[in-house]
């Protein structure tokens, strides 16, 4: 009878159980997908795909799709190239569109010469001439003879293109389809990689070091100190960020407050180049990512018995043994948490570096804004976006390995 | 001994995270041009200069009015969304909660950059609405989480009463658990209105001059050269950031007593 009666309910149940909950959220999973999942959807494909160039040339494109990378084309590809340059001519006239200068931006991205190229070749072919195509645009320009300078407009015929993710790794590939790094002077993605990360692990380091003593203060000492100590973690995590990157500004610059001090106190050499260095970057962001390690840590070391190293002691355990055989080994995921936590805000970030780094101290976060903005190449800055996403995304997986995802707090 | 080196090393640390910001709070009430000690006197020239300057003042406006707003927003959409993630189970709450919480992970380069691209063509870009919409979809992991948390020292069962009284779920959801969660809600608002306050990069990207905020302003007062009004900008800045984190602490306070 029960077990009917159960089984009669279980469909409303069901409902009320799945349903119903499941449309209370609909609204902000909603907004999230149309304000935040969709652009960032959109945003990266452009990293993987290519436009301008097919826009511009659908004929060329076509025409090159057998060819063998390796001599130059034959006349089909030379008269396509002709009649595709003459009708964009004619449309963005029309329309007043800069679609010639915009495929010859992206091919110049990929071989220089091109935002020059492109154009000049479109005026010099605009009035009919005798003879093959061939011959005339060979006279115009001997770079129309180079494999490599046709092999550029076949990889970025689209409309899939790998063209984005390889320049964002530093790597290149030829006309005839080989993938090799970009010579050493040309390489610049991979040491922005390398120093993103750098920086990241680098804060990372000083904010275990530096969130260590004061965690465990806040965690075993009693009564007002605990929570003094408390606040001095809690009031900077509330300050706007920007407000304590002006605070190291003002610190730090030439004639601050620093080397002021330092000056009084009779240090050589003073005063210090203190700001535009990886220095002043790599401070600011422990200072300002210091709480998020401390605050994991308090919770690891609250959540720790403390009998287990009493009683490791009270077994004859000298008291770096009872730290790195049982304090460490049980405070392990709480570490790892905030090390995570602090790992991934810290290589996404871009105002701190922007504002206290020179040139060489510029991370992944100001790249992808540079070709956005300032060179407008999509294309680029969503590979770069992918790389970011990416190191994030390891993390991400990584700390729900560690601390779990049950816990909606914990993130 | 052992403890008195740790000591001393806190110590340290909690100087290290304060002492930066309580250094230049001072300097915003000299009466001299320079972020330098000693002041030469006090005055409040520099928040005359502040209150009546036309770059400064309407972007503390901007900054409340789009924190607000994106507060508000946010707390519209996350509080039915957090009120259902807690009844879900689950493959599709493990789904529902990252798509939730995925504003919190990805870089925020990320989110305006996307943004600026996909607001561009239909008219969002340099608006108020877009910058809204940008910080609220930034706040409202926030406030979802923070309901959530509230939750936890809500009992289901009430709401089983309720339905047994005869009141529908909306009903129940409005008299019986609402009020008991209300100071989770408002927290919730509060940090969703305080992430706004804190952003620089997405009004980087897509806000116009017209909607610049006060940290957007004070970013590229410190690109240019910093006056003695930035610092008035951070002291003010600072001090709203005391007054939302005694919010807070009140809220908390309450919601442990409503639910204890």
């Amino acid at each position: 009878m029960d077990g009917e009666i159960g089984r009669g309910q279980s469909p409303l149940r069901f409902h009320r159980a799945m349903n119903r909950p499941a449309l209370l959220t609909a609204p902000l999973l909603l907004f999230l997908l149309v304000t935040f999942i969709a652009p960032i959807g959109a945003f990266l494909w452009r990293g993987v795909t290519d436009t301008e160039v097919a826009e511009v040339l659908p004929r060329t494109v076509a025409a090159l799709a057998d060819w063998n990378g390796q001599s130059t084309p034959d006349e089909a590809a030379f008269a396509a190239l002709v009649a595709d340059l003459r009708a964009a001519r004619e449309r963005d006239r029309e329309t007043g569109a800069g679609s010639i200068p915009r495929a010859a931006a992206r091919l110049n991205a990929d071989y220089p010469g091109f935002r020059g190229l492109l154009p000049m070749t479109t005026r010099r072919i605009a009035a009919p001439f005798e003879g093959s195509a061939r011959d005339t645009l060979l006279v115009i320009s001997e770079e129309w003879r180079a494999p490599e300078t046709w092999g550029a407009i076949h990889r970025a015929g689209g409309p899939l293109s790998s063209f984005h993710v390889l320049t964002a790794l530093d790597l290149r590939q030829d006309a005839a389809g080989h993938i090799a790094p970009v010579p050493d002077n040309q390489a610049v993605f991979r040491a922005v990689l390398l120093r993103s990360l750098w920086i990241s692990l680098t804060v990372t380091a000083c904010c275990l070091l530096l969130g260590w003593p004061i965690a465990w203060l806040i965690a075993t000492a009693q009564g007002w100190k605990a929570t003094a100590l408390l606040a001095a973690v809690m009031l900077p995590f509330w300050i706007s960020l920007i407000v304590r990157t002006a605070a190291w500004m003002v610190l730090l610059q030439r004639e601050g407050i620093v080397n002021a001090a330092l000056e009084a106190l009779g240090v050589p050499g003073t005063p210090l180049p203190l700001i535009m260095n990886r220095f002043a970057v790599v401070l600011a962001m422990v200072h300002i990512l210091l709480p998020f390690m401390v605050l994991p840590l308090v919770a690891a070391f609250r959540a720790l018995d403390p009998r287990l190293p009493r009683a490791a002691a009270s077994l004859g355990a000298a008291p770096w043994r009872v730290f790195l055989r049982v304090t460490l080994p049980l405070c392990l995921p709480g570490i790892g948490a905030g090390c995570i936590l602090v790992f991934i805000q810290a290589l996404g970030f871009y105002v701190t570096p922007a504002l206290l780094g020179g040139p060489n101290d510029q991370m992944l976060a100001w790249f992808v804004g540079f070709y956005a903005t300032r060179s407008v190449n999509w294309g680029l800055a969503a590979a770069l976006s992918m790389l970011l996403l990416v190191a994030v995304g390891l993390c991400v997986a990584l700390y729900g390995r560690l601390a779990g995802f049950r816990r909606p707090g914990a993130a | 001994m052992a403890r008195g080196l740790l000591w001393v090393a806190g110590v340290l640390v909690a100087l290290f995270l304060v002492a930066p910001i309580v250094a230049i709070l001072p300097l915003s009430f000299s009466a001299g041009s320079f972020l330098f000690y000693p002041l030469p006197g006090l005055s409040l020239r520099w928040y005359q200069d502040f209150f009546s300057s036309d770059f400064w003042l309407p972007t503390l406006w901007n900054s409340l009015i789009i924190g607000s707003a994106a507060a508000g927003l946010a707390t519209l959409l996350g509080t039915p969304a957090a009120f259902g993630l807690w009844r879900m189970k689950g493959a599709a709450r493990a789904v529902a909660m990252g798509v939730v919480l995925a504003p919190m992970v990805v870089p925020v380069i990320v989110i305006a950059v996307a943004l600026l691209l996909a607001f561009g063509p239909i008219g969002l870009v340099a608006t108020y609405t877009g910058m809204i919409i940008a910080h609220a979809a930034l706040g409202a992991p926030f406030v979802v989480v923070t309901v959530l948390a509230a939750l936890e020292g809500f009992d289901p069962v009430q709401l089983r009463a309720a339905a047994a009284c005869g009141a529908g779920p909306l009903r129940a959801f409005f008299r019986v658990c609402l009020p008991q969660i209300t100071p989770g809600v408002a927290a919730g608002a509060v940090f969703a209105f305080a992430t706004s306050l804190d952003e620089v990069v997405i009004a980087l990207f897509i806000a116009g001059p017209a909607q610049r905020t006060l940290p957007r302003q004070m970013f590229a007062g410190l690109n240019e050269s910093i006056s003695l009004t930035t610092a008035a900008a951070s002291a003010m800045l600072v001090a709203l950031s005391v007054v939302l984190l005694l919010v807070v602490a009140w809220l908390q306070g309450r919601g442990k007593r409503a639910s204890g």
